[in-house]
C-alpha cells in the first residue's frame, strides 16, 4: 500500500490487472482485481441464498435470513410500483444484492492478511454508472413501450397553468435526465468517501506511532475514530443499497405508472 | 483518483466482467432462485391459513356438537323429569286406591264387629233375661211358696232390667 514510505489512500482504488485477457472492440479486457471482487461478491451471494433452498416448512435460521432478504424487496417493489412491479423484482433483487455484497466485503479488514488487497466493487465510478444505466434503461424503455409520447407528460406535474408548462417541462426533463448521474454518484460517492476517511486516519496512525513520544494519544484517538467511522461504514453500506434499489423502483414506478 | 485517471484504460474490462456477474446474478439467481424462495414463503403462509381454517372449522364443529349434546341432554332430562313425576303421581294414586281400599275392608270389618257385638250382646241380655226369670220364680217359690208363673216373672224381670 506505502508506495516510497508515503501512504496513498487513493491507492485503493486502483484497478489492477491479474492476468492480461482479450482485445474487444479496441479495449483490453483484462482480468482485474475489480473483476475478481466481483466474483467473490457473486460467490458469496450464490452461497447465501443456496442456504435459504432448503425450503422447509419451518426455516432454520439461514432460510429466515434469505426469505426476509426477498421479502424486503418484494415489499419495496409493492410499495413502490403496485401490483405491476413484479416482473421487475428480479432487477431489483440483483441491484440490492449486488450493491449490499460489495459494499459489506469492500468493509471487511482482509487487508490484515499479506499478499490480499481487499476491493469495494462499488467505488468504482464505471460499476455505479454502469448499474444506474441499466436502471435508466429500463425506466426509458418501459415508459416509451407502455405509453409512446405520452410518456412525456411525467414532465408536466397536473395543474399546471399553460404558461407555465415550457418552463416546467424543461426543469423536469433535466431533473430526469440527472437521475442516472445522481444514482450513480450517490453510492460512488458514499463508498470512497468512508473509505477513504478510514484511510486517512490509518495513514494518522502510523506516523504518530512514528514519531513516538506523546503522539501515542493521536494513534489511540484515530483507531477509535477508524472504529467509529467503520461501525457508520457499516450503516451506509447497507442504506446505499437499500437507497438505490428504492430510487430505482420510484423510477420504474414513473414510467409504469405514469404519475 | 484513479477512478477518473484509469477512467478510460479499464471501463471495457468493468463493464465486461460486470455484465457477466450482473448477468449471472440476474438469470441464475433472481430470475430462478429467488421465485422458489417466494413460493416456499407463500405456500407456508397458506399452509397457515389454510391449517388456521381447518382449526376454526373443527372449533365450530366441536362447538355445534356441545350445543347438540347440550339440548339432547336437556330434552333427556326433561324427559326423565317427566317420567320420575309420572311414575310417582301413579304411585301416590296407586297407594291411595289402596288405603282406601284397605280402609274400606276395615270399616266393613268393623260394622261387622260392631253388629256381631251388638247381637251377642241382645243374645246375652237375653239369656241374662231368662237366667233372671228363672231365678226369680225359684226365689218366689222358695221365700213366699207362692207360684209365679213363668210369664209373670219373665215379665217383672223385664219391668226391673
Amino acid at each position: 500500500m506505502a508506495t516510497e514510505g508515503k501512504i496513498d489512500p487513493m491507492h485503493q482504488f486502483e484497478v489492477q490487472p491479474i492476468f492480461d485477457g482479450f482485445t474487444l472492440f479496441g479495449q483490453q479486457i483484462s482480468f482485474t482485481n475489480s473483476a475478481l471482487w466481483m466474483f467473490v461478491v457473486l460467490g458469496l451471494l450464490y452461497v447465501f441464498m443456496i442456504g435459504g433452498m432448503k425450503r422447509e416448512l419451518v426455516p432454520g435460521r439461514w432460510q429466515v435470513m434469505v426469505e426476509g432478504v426477498v421479502g424486503f424487496i418484494d415489499n419495496i417493489i409493492a410499495n413502490s410500483i403496485g401490483p405491476n412491479g413484479k416482473k421487475y423484482m428480479p432487477w431489483v433483487f440483483t441491484l440490492f444484492m449486488f450493491i449490499l455484497f460489495s459494499n459489506l466485503l469492500g468493509m471487511m479488514p482482509f487487508g490484515i492478511i499479506p499478499g490480499i488487497h481487499p476491493f469495494t466493487v462499488t467505488s468504482q465510478f464505471t460499476v455505479t454508472g454502469l448499474l444506474a444505466a441499466i436502471s435508466f434503461s429500463i425506466v426509458l424503455v418501459v415508459g416509451f413501450w407502455k405509453h409512446g409520447f405520452k410518456f412525456f407528460s411525467l414532465f408536466i406535474p397536473h395543474g399546471t397553468p399553460l404558461w407555465m408548462m415550457p418552463l416546467i417541462f424543461s426543469v423536469e426533463l433535466l431533473s430526469f435526465l440527472v437521475r442516472p448521474f445522481s444514482l450513480a454518484l450517490r453510492l460512488f460517492v458514499a463508498m470512497i468517501a468512508g473509505h477513504i476517511l478510514i484511510k486517512v486516519f490509518a495513514s494518522f496512525v502510523v506516523q504518530a506511532i512514528d514519531a513516538g513520544g506523546a503522539s501515542w494519544g493521536i494513534a489511540l484517538l484515530s483507531i477509535l475514530f477508524i472504529a467509529f467511522v467503520s461501525a457508520l461504514e457499516l450503516l451506509v453500506c447497507a442504506i446505499q443499497a437499500y437507497v438505490f434499489a428504492l430510487l430505482t423502483s420510484l423510477y420504474i414506478s414513473d414510467a409504469e405508472n405514469l404519475h | 483518483m484513479p477512478q477518473i485517471s484509469q477512467l478510460m484504460e479499464v471501463y471495457g474490462s468493468q463493464f465486461f466482467w460486470l455484465l457477466i456477474v450482473i448477468g449471472i446474478i440476474y438469470f441464475g439467481i433472481a430470475k430462478n432462485m429467488v421465485p422458489k424462495i417466494s413460493k416456499t414463503v407463500d405456500d407456508r403462509q397458506k399452509r397457515i391459513s389454510d391449517d388456521l381454517a381447518a382449526a376454526q372449522a373443527g372449533q365450530d364443529k366441536a362447538e355445534q356438537i356441545e350445543a347438540d349434546y347440550r339440548t339432547s341432554i336437556n330434552g333427556a332430562r326433561n324427559d326423565a323429569a317427566a317420567i320420575v313425576n309420572d311414575a310417582k303421581a301413579k304411585v301416590a294414586k296407586k297407594n291411595e286406591a289402596a288405603i282406601k281400599r284397605a280402609e274400606t275392608a276395615l270399616a266393613k270389618k268393623a260394622d261387622e264387629a260392631d253388629a256381631a257385638l251388638k247381637t251377642a250382646q241382645s243374645a246375652a241380655l237375653k239369656e241374662i233375661e231368662a237366667v233372671a226369670a228363672e231365678a226369680a220364680q225359684a226365689i218366689v217359690k222358695t221365700v213366699s211358696g207362692a207360684k209365679v208363673t213363668a210369664t209373670d216373672a219373665k215379665k217383672a224381670v223385664k219391668a226391673a232390667f
